[in-house]
């Protein structure tokens, strides 16, 4: 599936989007967070404060125990501050 | 009723007195036009510009969603919504509201419902310029718009 990292997620992980592939036994939003945090320590950075992250899944805002099934994006970021 | 409903996602400054008259134009029929629009703020001289990230598609579409909202829950003839991605300088324009209903009561919360929503559910990040240059920090969001996005609940 594909990852979007946007503001300061994307900083610290240094890019906007790449493929994964998690284990089939990642099921939720939490848990995808959980499995990308082990993949560096720029990851380890991103999620190290997984109460403030905010997830959608394909483009629909999802809290973290959402499931991820067949979704084909999935994206991380902060608390929204926009107008 | 159907409510006219535009929404845009951009880069480049709008023009709200003209916008917002593509919902009068020709009409004679409603009472009241609401228009808001949110400017970038100098902060004493300390910023430079806001730099907005944005998730392009989703921005769009969680306005959208609000917009659909608002119009399901006021009568309203026409609602217009813009918000700015990229570099704003102080004093320019970030994002603009318009509605338009019958009688100004409607118009009013349809316009303060869009803008609590827009600030807390739509993906959009800012980021400070400083101007004594380099970036700031990204600006943090406020318990205070979570308050006021919640009062629209129930």
């Amino acid at each position: 599936m594909r990852a979007l990292y946007f503001a300061w997620v994307r900083e610290r992980i240094g890019k906007a989007e790449e493929e994964i592939s998690p284990p089939e036994d990642i099921k939720t939003v939490g848990e995808l967070m959980g499995w990308l945090s082990s993949k560096g320590e720029n990851y380890a950075a991103a999620f190290a404060n997984t109460k403030t992250m905010r997830a959608a899944l394909d483009r629909t805002h999802v809290r973290h125990d959402a499931l991820i099934g067949a979704a084909r994006e999935v994206a991380f970021f902060p608390p929204m501050t926009g107008g | 009723m159907s409510t006219r409903i535009v929404v845009r996602v951009q880069k480049e400054v709008f023009d709200a007195a003209a916008e917002a008259a593509t919902l009068t134009h020709g009409r004679s029929d409603f009472g009241a036009l609401v228009t808001f629009t949110g400017l970038c703020r100098d902060e004493g001289g300390a910023l430079a510009a806001l730099e907005i990230e944005h998730y392009p598609g989703m921005a769009e579409e969680e306005i959208k969603r609000a917009a659909l909202k608002a119009a399901s829950r006021w009568p309203l003839e026409g609602i217009i919504a813009i918000h700015r991605h990229g570099l704003i300088r102080p004093g320019e324009p970030i994002v603009l509201v318009v509605t338009a209903s019958a009688h100004r009561g409607e118009a009013f919360e349809a316009a303060s419902f869009l803008m609590d929503y827009l600030k807390t559910q739509a993906p959009f990040w800012k980021k400070q310029h400083l101007s004594t240059g380099g970036t700031g920090d990204w600006v943090e969001a406020k318990a205070e718009d979570d308050a006021a996005a919640r009062r629209w609940l129930g």
